[in-house]
């Protein structure tokens, strides 16, 4: 349109006539910022389940000998610090396991210890040598799985009488003990889960000393987020998956 | 002109560019900048050319430098020009090509191409940055296959992994006993959540801590001679610390809340760890001879978690739990969270400026990537081998 581009022509010789030479009107252009996001990564390669083959045992590496050629290119050897990898690795099958040491021996000098007062709600537990000789049913309470809300440890009402189904049974068999296993969907860090596992199982477990079981036939255990009851990733299969189950202990015959 | 008609024009000149502004024109000559967030306080990496390498060489070369923050680019755009071969034995000679120096120049004999690419890879970042190369260091982690996981060990770049476990159970948490080729780790074989330590090479194992409950998360001190793990034979999940064998056990928390992933700062006075103050997820350290738990500041970010001390002592990486898992870094004084990329469970290397994290993929994938902090350059690695996650890199 002839009126208005005039009118730029007109602005533009106004402005570096106002301004003089050398000024510039329009921005520089601005070059992106330095530091890259690097060349596209691809994508996990999961090609189906990987089947766990023999593990070979690793040649010894050939140390490295790092050289700076000369005029006369001298090869020098020397006994290079070892870059890593030089001994055989072989899994345990668990057949070289030591047997299993139940707690180590403490020190014939008493070690000096901080007296903490215990908090009410945190029982210590029973030695792990009273789990010797039981034989674990998981099957016995698989109806009674207490769940639990996301992040929470807290033993909700509604699943309270599950809780008093199992301590019935406990009560009318005073041989048997029980293991408490927590859960934790997928959600949480891996470890933040073990924790958190752990205390659904602590909470189940105190609540069952409350209702008249000893300190004594109650162990709790905690599995985090790796062993989903659904394994799925939505939250119908993470609702099922926060939950303690109860495992009963039966007295070897 | 005279006067009285130049101020004429000079006005009808101002009507003009009040127009030709709002016509919008002036709008259309600035650029808009959309700045990624993966840059923003990001260190831009250092240009290097690579000429007459090819092969596993080559490419080993190539993720060794890059992962170290440097961008391979043309000659003429490089500060570094790296030259030399890779059939055969590798070579390298590098020159800086703005002071004209020549670095170095070497030749590798011995070991495997990709070790050989390696040592030459680690003698440039030492020549460009002062500083030692990773390339030649290894990594823990785990791996999951159904119900099951297994501990691996790797050359860091994932290459080589093996099982050092076949307990056809759950394997949680890998951790170096520093300066060592043992590690300790929690394993369910015996019907517990259990921590023992094994030897790398001979597979010989030992119970470190098999107490009711559950022991967990094992830390080892930067002497070698002391272990922190989260235990909870006291009624809930606590920090304690011991003998790197298990013996002198001394209980330093006790709260209804859960302590989780304790880390040794490296001169072995402070241990940092995740738990709950007032209800609040935090990090938080206590001496470790005992006494009081603090907070540790980490300013602009939520819920972090999974937090381990820098070898240099200067720095914390952890993850943050904001929707979905972020690593950060904060100053081991506490302070500013600086929010790297998206990931959990970051390990840091000996050099203090590489970590290790886990990253989740769609459908429940797991697998580790490498993360150039100043940089934050990534690579991811391991794809190949199934689930992986937990990592710990060996210092």
């Amino acid at each position: 349109m002839k009126p208005f581009g005039i009118a730029n022509l007109l602005v533009v010789a106004t402005a570096l006539a106002l301004t003089g030479a050398g000024c510039k009107h329009v921005q520089k252009p601005v070059t992106p910022l330095q530091g890259s996001r690097g060349a596209p990564v691809p994508g996990p390669n999961l090609a189906g389940p990987v089947k766990p083959g023999p593990v070979t045992p690793v040649a010894p590496v050939a140390p490295v000998t790092s050289v700076t050629p000369t005029n006369g290119v001298t090869k020098i050897t020397t006994n290079p610090p070892d870059v890593g990898g030089g001994q055989p690795v072989k899994p345990d099958d668990g057949t070289r396991t030591t047997p299993i040491v139940q707690n180590p021996t403490p020190p014939s000098a008493a070690p000096k210890e901080t007296i903490l007062t215990t908090p009410p709600g945190e029982t210590p537990q029973p030695s792990i040598d009273l789990l010797e000789n039981m034989v674990p049913d998981e099957g016995y309470f698989a109806g009674q799985t207490v769940y639990f809300d996301f992040d929470s440890a807290v033993v909700r009402k509604t699943q309270q009488g599950r809780a008093d189904a199992v301590g019935d049974e406990l009560k009318a068999k005073p041989e048997c003990k029980l293991m408490v296993d927590g859960h934790c969907d997928e959600r949480g860090t891996e470890e933040y889960n073990r924790a958190l596992g752990e205390r659904r199982a602590l909470a189940v477990r105190e609540y069952l000393l409350k209702f008249g079981i000893g300190p004594d036939r109650i162990f709790t255990r905690t599995w985090g987020e790796n062993r989903p009851a659904v394994d799925a990733h939505n939250e119908d299969a993470w609702s099922k998956n926060r939950r303690a189950e109860f495992i009963l202990l039966n007295p070897k015959q | 002109m005279k006067p009285r008609n130049r101020r004429f024009w000079l006005g009808w000149m101002g009507l003009g560019l009040a127009a030709w502004a709002a016509s919008g024109t002036a709008a259309q000559v600035e650029e808009r900048i959309t700045i990624p967030r993966e840059t923003i306080g990001s260190t831009p990496p250092i240009p290097i050319a690579m000429t007459g390498y090819s092969g596993e060489a080559g490419s080993v070369l190539r993720f060794d430098l890059e992962i170290a923050g440097f961008k391979i680019v043309p000659e003429a755009e490089a500060q570094y020009l790296l030259q030399g071969g890779s059939s055969g034995q590798v070579e390298g000679r590098l020159q800086d090509l703005v002071s004209k120096e020549n670095k170095f120049a070497k030749a590798y004999s011995g070991g495997t191409a990709r070790t050989q690419a390696h040592a030459l890879a680690d003698d440039v970042v030492l020549a460009v940055t002062d500083k030692a190369g990773i390339a030649r260091t290894k990594i823990a982690f785990k791996v999951t296959r159904g119900a099951n996981s297994e501990v691996y060990i790797a050359d860091y770049d994932a290459h080589g992994p093996q099982a050092i476990t076949a307990d056809k159970t759950v394997v949680a948490a890998p951790a170096w006993l520093p300066g060592h080729r043992t590690l300790y780790y929690t394993t369910y074989k015996f019907g517990n959540a259990d921590i023992v330590s094994q030897d790398v090479d001979t597979g010989n194992r030992q119970i470190v801590a098999r107490y009711s409950g559950s022991n967990i998360s094992p830390a080892l001190s930067r002497d070698g001679r002391h272990i922190a793990m989260i235990m909870s034979k006291g009624g809930s999940p606590d920090l304690w610390v011991a003998n790197a064998d298990g013996t002198s056990l001394r209980q330093l928390t006790r709260s209804p809340e859960d302590e989780s992933s304790p880390t040794w700062s490296p001169d072995g006075s402070t241990i940092c760890f995740a738990t709950k103050i007032d209800g609040r997820r935090t990090l938080a350290t206590i001496p470790a001879s005992g006494g009081r738990v603090q907070r540790l500041k980490t300013s602009g970010v939520p819920s972090p978690t999974e937090p381990d001390w820098s070898p240099d002592g200067k720095s914390i990486a952890f993850t943050s739990q904001m929707g979905g898992f972020e690593i950060c870094v904060v100053p081991a004084q506490g302070g500013e969270a600086r929010l790297l990329v998206s990931g959990e469970d970051p390990s840091w290397a000996p050099n203090s400026r590489t970590l290790i994290i886990t990253r989740r993929g769609s459908g429940g994938q797991r697998f580790l990537s490498l993360l150039d902090v100043p940089t934050k350059q990534t690579k991811d690695i391991g794809q190949s081998i199934g689930h992986c996650s937990q990592p710990s890199w060996a210092r």
